[in-house]
This record gives structure tokens, C-alpha cells and sequence, in this order.
């Protein structure tokens, strides 16, 4: 119990506040947030191997063009395994889709904000529990409709432009596919909003005494300021998909302008504007993509000032900077539309704020390097995933300013310098610091580790993998080679590319095949992991002074809080630890420090 | 010693991209074709593109060069040495914020220019001619010039030349193409000119651009249109002058052609 010394506190947590509940009350439909928490992230790994598999199908397309895919490509295609066009571009659709929608966004925010938010600010649970307990099945109906979607081969890409998207005689995919693919973007929707407004009132109003605002820890920072981004964006998002689905469904045309003829059926009435789509689309999915990051910036954040055992580099640079990330990604959405047709003078105005943008994502870089610097630094799992979350980071964010610079964008729009870009945000840095993220608070989570040994494999295959795959779709973006072409060889300046295709393409077989390490290391680790105590990183945060895993309502007593959030290595720290708890009444002067 | 190697990790990760990108241009993975840009406004974003390169290699260096700095002190720092006790840097936070964003700024007010005579109606060029009317469909281009010596207007006219996925345009000379679409959205989209533009469903859009070498160049839909959006393919072809006036009379007399011989027309 040595990790709890110092714990004081009013003893108001009524003991019988929380009765024995029943196995379905428990872990069904449960309205503690770790549980939900770490339902979200079952879940969301889950979806994490659907939407894996189907990138497998994207990249067996790309390697070996109209051959049959052995395995998968039965479960895909009818025709004896092979991916005809219409499948390419439902599997290019539905990747996008799972992967942002079901994975990234409730992983983050659903997973991590759930399990992390009152346990760092010393609260019992979050403030709405039964709403919390709703984002999580809120989750499901999404979850069904996009598997139906999927099934009737929505292929308008993951984001959904109009007139192809709405118009049901435009694709094979144009039909009712697309509108169960709407219905499922506004369920997540509303899990995700329910979620944030859960998240903005708990940290606002749950904190423990002594947790003032600047010694929250940057993981709670970042969440609170995604919920913002959320609460905000969302509304977006939700009315332009109900105005899409009556569009399709009722009749009106807010996307839809006159005169418009697919398929040889009748001209539209129209009146509608197709930009508008990509207007309100963008307005969401941009904020979206840092909702994608912010969360995962703060989580490494903490890992890595724990895992060099020093305070982090420029705390509140650090905050300033999320802020100003957030505040920016309101006004960026139009980087996507450069050439969208729209007014070509918000062109320049979207570039000026689009390369600021990328000023605050420096200021954080530099500021983990700095924390980094003549750090003790503890080479395990969690700081090998976090050390690649800046590494990767630092790749995605140059070549935004390729993409940034309009006229450059101009040539590079829509080809594979974007995928690259993108995934090396989402997967290099997002994915790699949800690895960590595992393995650092598993313990909290299950009373037990994950596997030192399989986490390194796991992340050394991966990382090179990862590079192998990925990094070459920049030069296929330099060749000009355009994104979602189910044959790309069909023109002759891109089929010299197909031999550095098939490398990436088995790079990315193996790099699936990694994940069954890091999915069976969790399982299993679960249950067979060596125990942990409460403390087990010598972390100084509040959840480390819960039990592992907390009882439901959490702490012992409710804890107070001295001082900041990273006193690694503090020259006066307490014998025996190079830290100290924020909940450590002893030192008390060091609270005035701070 | 386990902590060398995975500072080395890093920092081999950091060396094979920039060695990649080194080599590329050998390989055909630089610019597409001869590797240069066919157009005049293709050059300038050709040349936009190796400025930020330049910036942006120096940073990727700098950055990869602290961090394989940081971890391999810290690899290689006996365990019992005490981190440094540091709360962060007034004067270093200011001086990495500004910096950047001087760099970064000037660079945004350096490409206004190249998007201006590209995009803005007022720059475009005096003498520059809307010599064809490119209508994307599912999944094919439509290309209408008006006849020779005849001017193109909005509607079409019946003594109008067509294509199909075959665009000519002249060499050495600004022109227009007048893009729409019938049905939902398409990109023209030409990478060996670096000229690309959304067609947008219910809307005309101008596109010009100067070709600075005779040639046949792929044309590319870039903008997912439905199943067959991969087969979208058409070509532009760049003519001399005289080639292309001699193409268009001849397209048109082809076109035109009732198979009546010349000499027994009445007039
Ligand atoms: C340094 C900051 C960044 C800059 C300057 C930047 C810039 C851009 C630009 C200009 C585009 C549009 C390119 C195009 O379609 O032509 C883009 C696309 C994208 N960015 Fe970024 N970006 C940055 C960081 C990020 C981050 C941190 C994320 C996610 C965590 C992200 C995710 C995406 C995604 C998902 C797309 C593509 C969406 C699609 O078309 O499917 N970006 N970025
Ligand atoms: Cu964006
Ligand atoms: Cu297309």
C-alpha cells in the first residue's frame, strides 16, 4: 500500500452506494465507465480485424488486379474470390467508414475517455452514467447498420459525395446500401455526442479537490477539448445526413441541382447544391481527424513523461497548443475542396489557415522531444509505441504542407500522397499511441501486465510493416497514381508501379497478421498476466492510487490533490520514489511551486 | 544495450525514407512521364513543391537528428542517474513557435501568386480561347470544339466537332476547356500537366493551362464516379498549331462527311 501514502480526503463514499449488481447489470449493461470503457474497446478492436480485412481485399486488388483472392475473397465476392469493381470500391468504402466511424473516434473518446476521465480527476464515475451506458449500445444499431450497408455494397466512399451518394440509379452501390450507411453515420453520431456531453459536464464538474484546472493531466485536457470538438462538429455532421437520407428517401433535393441524368432515367428536379454536402461533411470531418488525434496526443504525452521519468516539456505550451489545434480545425474544412469547384478565393484563405495548423502540431513535436531530453529513459513497450507516435507524427504532419500549399494540391488531391499522408496520422501516430495506451493503463484495467516480450515483437513487426506499406503510397502520389481506382494499370503511365504494389501489398499481409500477437497478448494477458499492483509504472496520476482494476465508484476515499501532474524525478521527491502522487500531502510547499 | 537498438530503429527508419525519396527519381517514382512538368502552370507548382521540399527535408533531418539524439543519451545513461528535473523553456518555447510560423507563413504568402493566375478569373490570361467543352459522364469524356474558325458557345451548334476520350488542344498557347458533367462528380485530371479540377454536378468550370510539348498525355477521372470509375481514361493530345488547326479541319470535314465526293457537291 506504500502508493497510496498520503491519501487523505473526506470519507463520504458510501459504502452501500453500490450494492452487489447481477452478472447482466455488470458487464452488459453496465453503467460503471470502466466496464463501458473497456466494452468500447473490445468492441472497437473487433471492428478493428473487420476493417483490417478488408484493406487486405484493397491491396490484394492492387497486387494482383482481377486474380482471385485466396480466403478472404469468398467472403467479399461471389465470383470464386475475385473482387470485381463494384466490391473494390464497397471495400474501399466500407474500410474508411469501420476504421474512422468504429474504431478510431470510439476507441479514443468512447474507450480510453471513458475509462481514464474519472479515474485521473479523482471522480467516482462519470456524471451521466446512464447516458454513458447509452453511447455504448448506441454504438450497436451503428454497428448493424453498416454491416447491412456493407452487405448491399455501399460504395460512395467514406465520404459520401453527392449526386453519386444520393442518387439510388448512379451505382449498383447508389441504392438502399447508402442509406443504411447514413443511418449508421447518425447513430455513432449521436453515441459520440452523448459521450462528449458526458465528458465537458464530468470534467467540469467532477474534479477532486485540489484538481484545478492546470494540474489536470494532459490526457484529461485533451479529452475535454475533443468533447468540445465533438459537441460542436457533430450537430454538422447529424443534419447533413438527415438531409442526405431525405434527399434520397423523401424527395427534396439539397444536393441535388436540376438536370442531372444518370442511367438514362429522368432528369432531377433539383435546385440543390452538391458542394453543400461537402461543405457540412468537411466542417465535421475535419475537427474529426483531430478528434482522431487530439486524445491519443494526450495520452503520450503522460506515457512518455512516465516512461523518461521527468516532468513534460512545456506543459501549458502544451495545452495552449491542443487549444489552438482545435480553435484552427474549425476553419480548415476547405483544404479539402480546393478544387471542389468551390469559390477559388477561399482557396488561399483555407491554405493560410491550413499551414498554421501545422504550427501548433510543431510546438507539440518539439515539446516531446523535449521531454524526451536527458530523460531516464525506460525502453519498453509503451515508450518503443510512443517514440513511433512522434516519429509518424512528424511524417503525416510535413506532408500535410505539401497538401496544404493549394497549388500543390492541385496535383496531389485525390492520388495516394493523400492516403499516405492520412495514414501515417492515423495509423503511425493515432494506432501506434493506442498501443501504448494498452499496455500502460492494461493493468489498471485488468489488475494484471500485457506481455513485455510479445508487446516488442508485436511492435517491431508492426513498425516495419507499417513503413513498408505505407511510405511508398508518397511516391505512388508523386507518379500521380489517383486513389480508389480498382485497376490502376488500366492506364499506362502507372504500370511500372505494380511490382512496388505487390511489396507493400505483402507488407501489409504481415502487418494483419501482426495484430493476432497484439489481440491474443490482450486476451490472454487478461487473465494469465503477471499481477500488478496499484501502482506499477511508479506513475504519479490519481488512477494509480485505485485499487487494479478500481471496484465500481473507484478510489479507497476520495482523493486531494498538492500538485501538477508530472512530478517525475522532483529533487525532493519522498525516499525510496523519484516522484510524486499528486494526491501526496507530504511536501506540501511543493504545491505552491506549481 | 537493448535501448541502442531501438534508438537505431528510429533513426534507421528516418534514413531509409530520406534515402527512398533519393533514389526515386531513378526508379520512376518521382513526377510522372519524362518527370517534368508539361505545362506552364505544372512548372510552377513543380518548382512550389522542391521549395517546400527543401524546408521540409531540413526540418524532417533536424527533428529526426534531436530525437536519435535524446534516445540514445538516454540508451546509453546508467540507470542510476536521476532524469533531469525540468518543467520546460520560457525563451526555447518562443523561439520554436516563432520561427516556424515565420517559415510557415512566408511560404502560404509565396504560393498565393501561382494559385491566383491559376484559379482567379482576373489573372487568367488576355488571349486565351475556350477552345472545347469537356462533359464527363459514367464513364467517359464527350469533347465538343466549336468548328474552325468558329468560335465555341455554351449551347451546343449543330456544325460542332466531337470526340470521345480524345482531347486536342494547341501547343504554346493559353486555352480553356469549358467542364461539366451530366451526371454526378468526375476530375479531370491530366498528371503530366499537374492540372486537375473537380467536375461538378450543376455547374460549368473553366480550366486553362498552356502545354509546353507536343504529345499524347493519359487522362485521368480522379474523382470517385461508381464501378467503372478505373476505366475512365481518356487522352489529351498536344498539337503544333498548324497540326491541330489541320486535325480540326479534318475532323470536321470528316464528321461532316455525307459521303458525296467533293466535286459532284452543287455548290
Ligand atoms: C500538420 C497538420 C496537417 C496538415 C497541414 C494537413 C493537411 C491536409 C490537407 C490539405 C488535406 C487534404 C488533401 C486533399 O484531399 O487534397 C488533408 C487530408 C487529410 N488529413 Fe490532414 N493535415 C494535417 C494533419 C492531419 C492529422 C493530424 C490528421 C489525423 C489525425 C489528418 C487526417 C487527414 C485525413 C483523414 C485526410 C484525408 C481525408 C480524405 O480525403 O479521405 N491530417 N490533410
Ligand atoms: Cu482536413
Ligand atoms: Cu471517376
Amino acid at each position: 500500500m506504500s502508493a497510496v501514502t498520503g491519501m487523505t480526503g473526506s470519507v463520504d463514499h458510501a459504502a452501500g452506494a453500490h450494492a452487489a449488481p447481477g452478472f447482466l447489470s455488470r458487464y452488459v449493461f453496465s453503467r460503471d465507465h470502466k466496464v463501458i470503457g473497456i466494452q468500447f474497446m473490445f468492441t472497437t478492436l473487433l471492428m478493428l480485424f473487420v476493417g483490417g480485412a478488408l484493406a487486405l481485399g484493397i491491396r490484394w486488388q492492387l497486387a494482383y488486379p482481377w486474380e482471385p483472392m485466396p480466403l478472404l475473397g469468398n467472403a467479399f465476392a461471389d465470383e470464386g474470390g475475385q473482387i470485381p469493381p463494384e466490391t473494390y470500391t464497397m471495400l474501399l468504402t466500407m474500410h474508411g467508414t469501420i476504421m474512422v466511424f468504429l474504431v478510431i473516434i470510439p476507441i479514443l473518446a468512447g474507450g480510453f475517455g471513458n475509462l481514464l476521465i474519472p479515474l485521473q480527476i479523482g471522480a467516482e464515475d462519470m456524471a451521466f452514467p446512464t447516458l454513458n451506458m447509452l453511447s455504448y449500445w448506441f454504438m450497436w444499431p451503428a454497428i448493424v447498420f453498416f454491416m447491412l450497408a456493407m452487405h448491399a455494397g455501399a460504395a460512395a466512399g467514406w465520404t459520401a459525395y453527392p449526386v453519386l451518394a444520393v442518387l439510388p440509379q448512379a451505382a449498383p452501390g447508389s441504392g438502399v446500401a447508402q442509406t443504411y450507411w447514413l443511418l449508421g453515420v447518425t447513430l455513432v453520431g449521436i453515441s459520440s455526442l452523448m459521450g462528449a456531453v458526458n465528458y465537458m459536464t464530468t470534467i467540469i464538474n467532477m474534479r477532486a479537490p485540489g484538481m484545478t484546472l492546470f494540474r489536470m493531466p494532459l490526457t484529461i485536457w485533451a479529452m475535454f477539448i475533443t468533447a468540445i470538438l465533438q459537441a460542436f462538429a457533430l450537430p454538422m455532421l447529424t443534419a447533413a445526413g438527415l438531409m442526405q437520407i431525405s434527399d434520397r428517401t423523401l424527395g427534396t433535393c439539397f444536393f441535388i441541382p436540376a438536370g442531372i441524368i444518370v442511367n438514362n432515367a429522368d432528369p432531377t428536379v433539383g435546385g440543390g447544391q452538391p458542394l453543400l454536402w461537402q461543405h457540412l461533411f468537411w466542417f465535421y470531418s475535419h475537427p474529426a481527424v483531430y478528434i482522431m488525434l487530439l486524445p491519443v496526443m494526450g495520452m503520450v504525452s503522460d506515457m512518455l513523461a512516465c516512461m523518461c521519468r521527468k516532468p513534460v516539456f512545456g506543459y501549458k505550451p502544451m495545452i495552449h497548443s491542443m487549444g489552438a489545434i482545435a480553435g484552427l480545425g474549425f476553419i480548415v474544412w476547405g483544404h479539402h475542396m480546393f478544387i471542389s469547384g468551390m469559390n477559388p478565393m477561399l482557396g488561399m484563405a483555407f491554405m493560410i489557415s491550413t499551414i498554421l495548423i501545422a504550427l501548433p502540431s510543431a510546438v507539440k513535436t518539439f515539446n516531446w522531444i523535449g521531454t524526451m531530453w536527458g530523460g531516464r529513459l525506460q525502453f519498453n513497450t509503451v515508450m518503443l509505441n510512443c517514440v513511433a507516435f512522434v516519429s509518424m507524427f512528424v511524417v503525416g504532419g510535413l506532408s500535410g504542407i505539401f497538401m496544404a500549399a493549394v497549388p500543390v494540391d492541385v496535383f496531389f488531391h485525390d492520388t495516394y500522397f493523400i492516403v499516405a499522408h492520412f495514414h501515417y496520422v492515423l495509423f503511425g501516430a493515432t494506432l501506434f499511441g493506442v498501443y501504448g495506451a494498452l499496455h500502460f493503463w492494461f493493468p489498471k484495467m485488468f489488475g494484471r501486465m500485457m506481455s513485455e516480450f510479445w508487446g516488442k515483437i508485436h511492435f517491431f513487426i508492426t513498425f516495419i510493416a507499417f513503413n513498408l506499406t505505407f511510405f511508398p503510397m508518397h511516391l505512388l502520389g508523386m507518379q500521380g497514381m489517383p486513389r480508389r481506382l480498382a485497376d490502376p494499370y488500366h492506364y499506362s503511365y502507372l504500370e511500372h508501379l505494380l511490382p512496388l504494389n505487390q511489396v507493400m501489398t505483402w507488407a501489409a499481409i504481415v502487418m494483419g497478421f501482426a495484430q493476432i500477437i497484439l489481440f491474443l497478448n490482450f486476451v490472454i494477458s487478461s487473465f494469465a498476466g503477471r499481477k500488478a499492483g496499484r501502482n506499477p509504472w511508479n506513475a504519479n496520476g490519481l488512477e494509480w492510487i485505485a485499487p487494479s482494476p478500481p471496484p465500481h465508484g473507484n478510489f479507497d476515499v476520495t482523493p486531494v490533490v498538492y500538485r501538477g501532474p508530472y512530478e517525475y524525478s522532483a529533487p525532493d521527491a519522498p525516499d525510496g520514489q523519484d516522484y510524486w502522487l499528486q494526491s501526496d500531502e507530504r511536501g506540501g510547499q511543493m504545491a505552491e511551486r506549481h | 544495450m537493448e535501448g541502442r537498438f531501438w534508438t537505431l530503429v528510429f533513426v534507421i527508419f528516418a534514413a531509409a525514407a530520406l534515402a527512398a525519396c533519393a533514389v526515386a527519381p531513378a526508379y520512376q517514382l518521382w513526377f510522372p512521364g519524362s518527370g517534368e512538368a508539361l505545362s506552364t502552370i505544372g512548372a510552377r507548382i513543380d518548382h512550389l513543391f522542391y521549395v517546400i521540399l527543401v524546408v521540409i527535408a531540413v526540418v524532417f533531418v533536424g527533428v529526426n537528428v534531436a530525437l536519435g539524439y535524446v534516445l540514445w543519451r538516454g540508451a546509453k545513461q546508467p540507470s542510476e542517474v536521476k532524469a533531469v528535473y525540468s518543467h520546460g523553456n520560457q525563451t526555447l518555447e518562443v523561439v520554436w513557435t516563432v520561427i516556424p510560423g515565420v517559415i510557415l507563413l512566408a511560404l502560404a504568402l509565396y504560393q498565393m501568386d501561382v494559385w491566383a493566375s491559376f484559379r482567379m478569373r482576373e489573372f487568367y490570361p488576355q488571349d486565351m480561347r475556350t477552345i472545347a467543352e469537356v462533359t464527363a459522364r459514367q464513364f467517359e469524356w464527350r469533347i465538343r470544339y466549336a468548328a474552325p474558325d468558329k468560335t465555341l458557345e455554351a449551347d451546343p451548334h449543330p456544325d460542332d466537332v466531337y470526340t470521345v476520350n480524345d482531347l486536342r488542344v494547341p501547343v504554346n498557347r493559353p486555352v480553356a476547356i469549358s467542364l461539366r458533367t451530366e451526371d454526378v462528380q468526375h476530375a479531370f485530371f491530366v498528371p503530366e500537366l499537374r492540372i486537375k479540377q473537380d467536375a461538378l454536378p450543376g455547374k460549368r468550370i473553366p480550366v486553362w493551362f498552356e502545354v509546353t510539348r507536343p504529345g499524347t498525355y493519359d487522362l485521368v477521372c480522379a474523382e470517385l464516379c461508381g464501378w467503372g470509375h478505373y476505366k475512365m481514361k481518356g487522352r489529351l493530345v498536344a498539337l503544333s498549331e498548324e497540326d491541330y488547326a489541320a486535325w480540326l479541319k479534318q475532323a470536321f470535314e470528316d464528321q461532316f462527311d455525307d459521303g458525296v465526293g467533293e466535286g459532284e457537291k452543287s455548290d
